[in-house]
């Protein structure tokens, strides 16, 4: 679904952010990216969708190739890709439900958004998605009234109304609290595997990058170091990515947390999905 | 063994760290505040004269004579309301593309750089200056107030409106764009709900200021209740200028009191 080739990025300040990063994410596979502060995390999900334009290099979503569209088929293509941001970016002073529907912005005309005029369909769709987050009965709630996890969920419901192929989620659980996280992290895996999107998620907490992706990449310095299952990251790895440190707390601690979350997410499923 | 050699002193460190020229700015200071005082000429003579006449002149206030010019006044304010509203919400709608052009992140170089242009050029005349200019070339009357008004506005608003759109959240509007949205949607979404309140509020205090500003532009030709009252000095009624003063006092006083509950309720 996206493959990146050769992408660098480097900023005026001369910092190389990227160097010769290639990367393919299939379809359906949600891939968590970690690497200390500054490693490049967040610059390579923003050359995706050129909210930060590559130095060099090729990105693909599908056939479309991204780094060298136009104004107006960049908007197109970025209706293709959701994006989640740490500080959940909602427009503060907007409902939730103008919040979400934003999301279709990129899909009717300025008149209709002006007047907040939008389709029935995308009306419907954005109450199936409040009522999938829990979050309906909010709609014209001011977005600054909610909590940080409630945010967060209308911050999902804003990417997913745009119909997207690829979510881009930029630390999503940074300026949550523990619990809230891991509900927010399995939510969106759960939404991706429903959809059969690709996501690429930018988190540095190690531990919910093991417990919820299937493929771990660690980004060091703008280069990847390592690609593969999260059963690999061994303390030489972690040392790779992140630097010297005591490592075996944290490997330790993931394996008895996926005994107790595979029961918890097995029940969940049943809860979400009840067999028809 | 000696204790005092392990005491470390902290003094907080200056705010101007070279000694001789914080030393030598409040010495320049000094010298120049006692020579300013020094060359004030103050005649006591006439001051004192002054007060006596001053009390005569206020005793001629009272009681305020609303009767004899009434209609008048009532002309003067009609038409001083009408230039405050007619040039707020006028000046307002130019001010908003002037405003987002001279906004840092939202225009290219060559376009920021024109609208500052123009702001730069509105704020530099005060509003009276504005006024004498257009009295010049359009005549007498409150046309020429309502130009004055209307430019004086759009210097104000446009840069308090480029202002408060460089100090948005930028992550909002990284948002708003990251969906597809174009440029006008861009605008509407995330710029404009960020904005609003304040704007609203900016209005109102604008509307405030032209309404006393009126009043100014009428002296000098500009029409409205500051012509009423220049009437009224030039022809010695100063019972019928303490009326008009006291309309003038009473309506800003409505518009202060209104505009800070309006401002209240839109946060």
């Amino acid at each position: 679904m996206l493959r990146i080739e050769h992408l660098d990025k480097q900023y005026k300040t001369g910092d190389r952010a990227l160097k010769d990063v290639n990367l393919e994410v299939p379809k359906g596979q949600v891939m968590a990216l970690i690497g200390p502060s500054g490693a490049g995390k967040s610059t390579l999900i923003r050359c995706v969708n050129r909210l930060v334009e590559p130095t060099s290099g090729r990105i693909f979503l599908g056939d479309l190739e991204l780094a060298h569209l136009g104004a107006t088929d960049l908007r197109r293509a970025r209706t293709r890709m959701g994006m989640i941001f740490q500080e959940y970016a909602l427009v503060e002073r907007l409902s939730v439900m103008e919040n979400v529907l934003s999301g279709r912005l990129g899909y009717v005309g300025f008149w209709r958004s002006f007047f907040r005029k939008f389709p029935q369909s995308d009306i419907d769709e954005a109450f199936n998605l409040l009522a999938r987050v829990g979050l309906d009965h909010m709609a014209d709630k001011r977005a600054d009234e909610l909590s940080g996890g409630q945010r967060q969920r209308v911050g999902i419901c804003r990417a997913l109304i745009q119909n997207p192929d690829l979510l881009l989620v930029d630390e999503p659980t940074a300026s949550l609290d523990p619990k809230t996280s891991r509900q927010i992290m399995r939510l969106i895996c759960e939404l991706c595997e429903e959809r059969q999107l690709a996501a690429i998620i930018n988190i540095h907490d190690v531990l919910l990058a093991q417990m919820f992706a299937r493929r771990i990449v660690g980004l060091q310095l703008g280069s990847i170091v390592y690609d593969g299952p999260p059963e690999n990251l061994n303390p030489d790895v972690l040392t790779q990515i992140y630097g010297e440190e005591d490592w075996e707390a944290t490997i330790e601690k993931v394996k008895e947390e996926d005994e107790e979350l595979d029961t918890a997410a097995l029940l969940n499923i049943a809860k979400v999905h009840p067999p028809s | 063994m000696s204790q005092g050699a392990s005491i470390r002193r902290w003094k907080r460190p200056p705010f101007i760290q070279n000694p001789t020229l914080r030393w030598g700015l409040w010495v320049g200071a000094a010298i120049y505040l006692s020579l300013a005082f020094g060359t004030m000429e103050i005649n006591w003579d006439r001051v004192a004269e002054g007060a006596v006449r001053g009390e005569r002149f206020l005793a001629s206030f009272f009681p305020p004579d609303f009767v004899t010019r009434w209609d008048s006044i009532q002309d003067g304010i009609l038409e001083s309301l009408w230039m405050t509203i007619t040039s707020t919400v006028i000046g307002i709608i130019l001010s908003v593309p002037v405003g987002l052009g001279a906004a840092r992140n939202l225009a290219y170089r060559p376009v920021y750089l024109f609208c500052r242009g123009i702001l730069a050029v509105s704020r530099t005349f005060p509003e009276i200056i504005l006024a004498i200019f257009f009295v010049k070339l359009f005549g007498f009357g409150p046309f020429a107030g309502f130009l004055a008004l209307s430019v004086g506005t759009i210097g104000f608003y446009g840069k308090l409106l480029a202002e408060d759109i460089e100090d948005m959240d930028p992550v909002q509007a990284e948002a708003i764009k990251s969906v597809g949205a174009g440029w006008l949607q861009w605008l509407n979404y995330s710029v404009q709900p960020q904005v609003m309140p304040r704007m609203i509020g900016l209005g109102i205090y604008r509307l405030d200021i032209n309404f006393r500003e009126s009043a100014v532009v009428g002296i000098v030709g500009g029409g409205g209740i500051g012509a009423t009252l220049l009437t009224s000095f030039d022809r010695y009624e100063f019972d019928s200028a303490a009326a008009i003063l006291l309309v003038i006092i009473g309506i800003v006083m409505v518009l202060e009191y209104s505009s800070g509950y309006i401002r209240k309720w839109v946060q």
